[in-house]
């Protein structure tokens, strides 16, 4: 079973110029100890996702559909049992530690503090615990006594990282975990976390705008535009050859050095988001689409199995896959390795 | 003030002719130093210690390294914000004067654009006062103020520039606003932009359309452009040349293809290999970070980092006493392939033997 499961998440926020979707309908699977990672640009409701996971949002907030982890509902959860599975069952790295983390105290009693709450431990033990966590995270105990502003960006993120680990989480959530840091320090921390979520066994879900970041920490990769999964697949697959036309813009954005093709030519998107108040009428990619057509105006495209294991929101790939015969069974597994190698051959030939 | 200087000619190099950027320096940094009083009151970080860089005409020079090597203080020195402790700043070959008078006529021709737009431009003023401040410093009211802001906010892509004039940041994207802050660099038509992280608080997706319009500029306009940045892809881009810094030097400069795709200075290396999908290279994961600048190591200043160097492979090239106890020296503002490693230059002789 898989440990987390989004079904039809729906978040919209109340604003004065009345409701507006952040979310509509996401469906996501996290099977135990295994990475799963959400790409899109700001606003595109990534964020908002991995925040509804432990009911962290804002009280204009309305959420609807199914979070389930490890099978209980999140959304219906009391309070006691919500209070209990944060930290717990369930853990967030945020985005910039600096100011994730609390100027005013020791970053140990930080560390310490969940553990505390959710262990009644002594205060020598959660301080104890803090310690051996630091160690993990490969900062020395001693540093328990400093405050943040005295540790550096990538030390900072060692800390959150600490605190994610303090409750012992059979998930860990990190939204842009290593963004705003060096590519040395970044190498560090995926590195850090990678090795840390296989020691104990952690199932993983990370955000970030930076598809490449992902393809190198994740199994499976998600593609997220305007509040809906457009892409989804093996990373290694969504990153080298994405379906919809927006994942391949993501996944070209950052050039591979010595790739002649995008040298003196960096690849963008043109254009915004569009608004949520004013969603335009079928594929809400449409209007920044490089290759739209007249009927994309018309349809708003739903998933659809897109090869072996992978699903595209896109009508090209619906009318690609229709061409080739038959809807690939979504779950089929080819090894990732061989197709990787003959991105070509992707998707079977009937 | 330049140390002994390891520049092997690199075998098989490209000539530079006909590549941008090698017409004359336009804006340059010799012998440059930058100290400031350590954090904790003892002793001086060096933060620039010693450059010699040279930006010429319709060139882009992506100046890279990590948090803390200095490179914002070297492009703050070039924009005259900081005085150097020694070595001179030069613009158009003449040194640059620090009188307010003269200062003042620099920054028209050489402008800076900041990252992070939503902090470089006031939340309160629209975008059209925005993009005329630079012109109202410089000029005062001039009578085509109006077709002047039109101007810039076209070139930086923002069109029809009039549905932008009244427009507030916080109505903007992220794209936009970056748009708008080079804009107001443009509108005083300098020779020189300085851009520190133009994209690093950029989407992925707008990312690649701010690049565009870097190089389109210079394309149209002939400006040059020094890009510093933490994004060695940035360099792939759009740079001509790439120089990589590390605590306070230049420790490899070049041509980008040649630099990126075959990094001669262990450190270069280093960071390439840690790149996302870097292809075919095993992560060389440095540990720890930089050392403070107040604290520079002696002999080759990445030498307690160095993988070459603990791998036991300089000491089979016979280096390893030099790494600990000599300095490698300023590289030059030469144009050519340099590096600042006693490793690279015995290989590239030991190379030069064989041939």
């Amino acid at each position: 079973m898989n440990y987390l499961e989004v079904q039809d998440l729906t978040v919209s926020y109340r604003t004065a110029a009345g409701e507006l979707p952040a979310v509509r309908g996401v469906d996501l699977a996290v099977a135990p100890g295994s990475k799963v990672g959400i790409a899109g640009e700001s606003g595109c409701g990534k964020s908002t996702v991995a925040l509804a996971l432990l009911r962290l949002l804002p009280a204009s907030a309305r959420m609807g559909g199914r979070i389930l982890l490890d099978g209980e509902d999140v959304l219906t959860m009391r309070w006691g049992r919500l209070r209990a599975v944060r930290w717990a069952g369930a853990s967030i790295v945020f985005q910039g530690a600096m100011h994730s983390l609390n100027a005013v105290h020791r970053i140990g009693d930080q560390i310490a503090e969940p553990i505390l709450l959710h262990e009644n431990a002594t205060p020598a033990a959660a301080a104890r615990r803090a310690g051996e966590l630091l160690e993990q995270v490969g900062l020395p105990a001693r540093r328990a006594a400093a405050y943040p502003h005295e540790l550096s960006g990538g030390q900072r993120q060692r800390v959150m990282i600490a605190m994610a680990l303090a409750c012992g989480p059979r998930l860990i959530v990190a939204d842009e975990p290593t963004t705003a840091l060096d590519v040395m320090i970044q190498a560090q921390i995926l590195r850090l976390i990678d090795q840390l979520v296989g020691e104990h066994g952690i199932s993983m879900l990370m955000i970030s705008h930076d598809l490449s970041v992902l393809a190198d920490t994740c199994d499976r990769l998600a593609v997220m535009y305007a509040g809906r999964v457009v892409e989804e697949g093996p990373a290694d697959q969504v990153f080298r050859s994405a379906r919809h036309p927006y994942g391949a813009a993501l996944g070209a954005a950052f050039p591979t050095i010595g790739d002649p093709a995008s040298r003196r030519s960096p690849r963008g998107l043109p254009g915004d988001p569009p608004d949520p108040a004013a969603m335009p009428a079928g594929c809400a990619f449409g209007p920044r689409c490089p290759v739209a057509e007249p009927r994309c105006a018309e349809t708003d495209p739903v998933l659809w199995p897109a090869g072996p294991d992978r699903a595209a929101a896109c009508v090209r790939v619906l009318s690609d896959e229709q061409a080739r015969g038959a809807g690939v069974p979504a779950g089929g597994a080819a090894p990732a390795e061989q197709v990787a190698a003959h991105p070509e051959k992707e998707g079977r030939t009937p | 003030m330049t140390a002994e200087t390891e520049q092997p000619d690199r075998p098989g190099a490209p000539p530079v002719a006909g590549v941008p950027g090698t017409g004359p320096a336009v804006l340059g940094a010799a012998g440059v130093r930058v100290e400031f009083r350590a954090r904790d009151g003892r002793g001086t970080a060096r933060a620039v210690d010693g450059v010699d860089l040279e930006v010429r005409a319709g060139e882009i020079v992506a100046l890279v390294g990590e948090s803390g090597c200095g490179k914002t203080t070297l492009a703050r020195t070039l924009l005259g914000l900081e005085r150097p402790t020694a070595g001179r700043v030069a613009f158009e070959g003449r040194p640059l004067g620090y009188r307010a008078k003269e200062l003042k006529a620099f920054r028209r021709r050489v402008q800076l654009v900041l990252q992070d737009p939503s902090g470089s431009l006031n939340p309160r003023h629209t975008v059209y006062d925005a993009v005329a401040e630079g012109l109202r410093i410089h000029h005062g009211s001039a009578p085509d103020e109006r077709e002047r802001v039109a101007a810039a906010l076209a070139r930086a892509g923002l069109r029809p520039p009039e549905r932008f004039f009244l427009r507030y940041p916080h109505e903007l994207s992220g794209g936009q606003r970056q748009r708008v802050v080079i804009a107001g660099a443009l509108v005083l038509e300098p020779e020189v932009i300085v851009a520190d992280e133009p994209v690093a608080s950029l989407d992925a997706s707008v990312r690649g359309e701010i690049l565009a319009l870097l190089l389109r500029l210079r394309e149209d306009l002939g400006l040059s452009a020094l890009v510093v940045t933490h994004d060695l892809g940035l360099a792939w881009n759009i740079a001509d040349r790439v120089a990589v810094m590390y605590l306070g030097r230049v420790v490899e400069v070049g041509p980008v293809e040649e630099v990126l795709t075959a990094p001669r200075h262990p450190y270069t290396q280093a960071l390439l290999s840690v790149l996302p999908e870097a292809p075919g290279r095993t992560p060389v994961v440095l540990t720890g970070e930089p050392p403070d600048p107040a604290r520079i190591p002696g002999g080759c200043r990445f030498h307690a980092r160095c993988q070459v160097l603990s791998s036991g492979e300089a000491e089979r090239a016979g280096v390893a006493d030099r790494c600990r106890t000599e300095d490698p020296g300023v590289l030059t503002s030469a144009t050519t392939a340099q590096v600042a490693c006693h490793y690279a230059a015995a290989a590239a002789r030991s190379g030069a033997t064989e041939d």
